[in-house]
C-alpha cells in the first residue's frame, strides 16, 4: 500500500491505495464521486476526464498515486454552492446530451478548452477539441452548441445565460 | 492491471539506483503508453518507478541554435512553448497533434522517444531534425538511438534526460493519422539545415522510424516537392495490417513527404 494525499474539489484527502488503483477508481470507489464516469477504460472516449492541476486528464490512465500534492476537479466540483457552472447551465439550456453517460467527461473537456483557448469558439474548434471525448448516442450537434454558449457565459462580466 | 510495487525517486541517480536493483521494473513518465499496456496485461512489470517528483527533468529553453526539451516536458507543453513555436514551429505542430487534448496533458517527449513506437510522432522529428537523446549516462545521436520496433540504444538503468533539437533551416511534418487512434499510418518529417536534407519517416516501416535516402538525395539538388517526382518506396518491410496495406503505405511515404517538402518551403 502507498499512502497519497491530493486536494479534491478542495478537500484535502488522504488515503492508503494499492498503487495499482486508477485515479478513475480512486475517486468513485474511495471517494464515492461516482460523477466521473468509465467509459471504455482504453483512454479513448474521455468519460472518465478530470482536472489535475488545472489540466484536463483521463483519470482512467493516470494512477492515483501518481497525483500526490495534486489539486483534482471532479465534476462535482464545478458547480459552486448549489449553483451549476455555466458550463453545465449551457449544457442543461441546449440539451448538450442524450444518455448522459459522457456528459461529465464532454465538461470537463469543454472547460479545459475554455481554459486554453478562451470564450470565443468556433464550430471547428470546438470539434477539434473534442478529439477525445466520444459520444455513443452520436449527439454532437447540441453538445458543440452547448460548449459554445458555455464559453461565451464563463468569460468575466457575462450575463447568466438564462437572464439572456 | 497486476500488483506491482510503486517507487517515486526524487532524483535521476535515485532512479537509475532502483533500476540497477531491479531490471525488470519499469520507469513512468506520463504513462499514457505504459498504463493501457499494463492494463491489458501486456505488460506486468514487479515496480514501477514513476518519474513525476524528479525536479528539473520537465522544461524548454534555447541554447543558441538548440532547443533543448526536459524528458518529461508534456506534449501540450511543447506544443504551446512560445520557444518552440518560434525556433522550430514544425515540432511544436507535431507536438499539438498527437493523440488528444487529455493525452498531451500527461504524455511525454522522453516517454514517447524511449517507447519507439513505430507509429509515434515524435522519433521522426529526432531522426529528421538530428536531435541529440542525452541521458543520466551519455549522449546519443538519433541516427543512432532508434534501432528498430520498440528498441532503442537505450542501455539497462540508462534514463533520458533531455532531448536536444539543432534548428533547422526549414522543416514540417505531414502526418496521415489513422481516423480513430490519430496514430501515424504514415508521417514524414523533412528537415533542411545548410546543405542536409533529411526526411525521417514514422508509422510505415515494421522497422520503426526511418529515413528515406533516395527522396534525400533527390531533394540535396532542389528542396522542391517536384524533386520527389516519379520517385516510388519500396513496400518491403511496410506495415500491413487493416488499417492499410503495404504497398498503401509505402505510396503514402511519398505523397506525405511532398506535403511536408511543400510546407516546409511555405507554399
Amino acid at each position: 500500500m502507498t499512502t497519497v494525499t491530493m486536494t479534491v474539489n478542495g478537500k484535502s484527502v488522504t488515503a492508503n491505495v494499492d498503487p495499482r488503483t486508477l485515479l478513475s477508481q480512486f475517486v468513485r470507489e474511495n471517494l464515492r464521486l461516482t460523477g466521473t464516469h468509465v467509459g471504455c477504460d482504453t483512454s479513448q472516449c474521455g468519460a472518465c476526464v478530470v482536472h489535475v492541476d488545472g489540466r484536463a486528464v483521463k483519470s482512467c490512465t493516470t494512477l492515483a498515486v501518481s497525483c500526490d500534492g495534486s489539486s483534482v476537479t471532479t465534476i462535482e466540483g464545478l458547480a459552486v454552492d448549489g449553483a451549476l457552472h455555466p458550463m453545465q447551465e449551457a449544457f442543461r439550456e441546449h440539451h448538450g446530451l442524450q444518455c448522459g453517460f459522457c456528459t461529465p467527461g464532454m465538461i470537463m473537456s469543454a472547460v479545459d478548452i475554455v481554459n486554453r483557448k478562451g470564450n470565443a469558439l468556433d464550430e471547428h474548434t470546438i470539434r477539434e477539441e473534442l478529439e477525445g471525448n466520444i459520444c455513443r448516442c452520436t449527439g454532437y450537434h447540441n453538445i458543440v452548441k452547448a460548449v459554445e454558449a458555455g464559453a461565451r457565459a464563463m468569460a468575466p462580466g457575462a450575463t447568466s445565460i438564462a437572464a439572456e | 492491471m497486476y500488483a506491482f510495487t510503486y517507487q517515486r525517486p526524487k532524483t535521476v541517480r535515485q532512479a537509475a539506483g532502483l533500476i540497477a536493483k531491479n531490471v525488470d521494473a519499469k520507469l513512468l513518465a506520463g504513462g499514457q503508453t505504459l498504463l493501457p499496456t499494463m492494463k491489458q496485461r501486456l505488460a506486468s512489470p514487479p515496480a514501477v518507478i514513476d518519474l513525476a517528483k524528479i525536479e528539473g527533468l520537465a522544461g524548454i529553453e534555447r541554447k543558441g541554435r538548440t532547443v533543448v526539451i526536459g524528458a518529461m516536458t508534456k506534449h501540450a507543453d511543447v506544443g504551446t512553448s512560445a520557444i518552440v513555436r518560434e525556433a522550430i514551429p514544425a515540432l511544436a505542430a507535431l507536438a499539438e497533434n498527437i493523440g488528444d487534448p487529455a493525452v498531451r496533458n500527461r504524455g511525454t517527449i522522453g516517454g514517447s522517444v524511449a517507447n519507439n513506437d513505430p507509429s509515434a510522432d515524435y522519433p521522426a522529428a529526432c531522426l529528421a531534425l538530428g536531435a541529440t537523446i542525452v541521458t543520466n549516462k551519455r549522449k546519443i545521436a538519433a541516427d543512432d538511438f532508434f534501432q528498430g520496433m520498440f528498441t532503442t540504444a537505450l542501455e539497462e538503468g540508462e534514463i533520458i534526460v533531455k532531448i536536444a533539437f539543432p534548428l533547422p533551416s526549414k522543416a514540417a511534418y505531414a502526418k496521415f493519422p489513422n481516423p480513430a487512434s490519430r496514430y501515424a499510418m504514415v508521417g514524414v518529417f523533412a528537415a533542411k539545415r545548410g546543405s542536409e536534407v533529411r526526411l525521417a519517416v514514422t508509422g510505415a516501416s515494421s522497422d520503426g522510424v526511418f529515413r528515406w535516402t533516395a527522396g534525400e538525395e533527390a531533394l540535396r539538388g532542389r528542396f522542391s516537392p517536384k524533386s520527389l517526382e516519379g520517385l516510388s518506396v519500396p513496400a518491403d518491410g511496410m506495415i500491413s495490417d487493416i488499417h492499410g496495406s503495404a504497398d498503401y503505405r509505402a505510396h503514402l511515404v511519398g505523397v506525405m513527404a511532398k506535403r511536408a517538402v511543400t510546407t516546409a518551403i511555405g507554399k
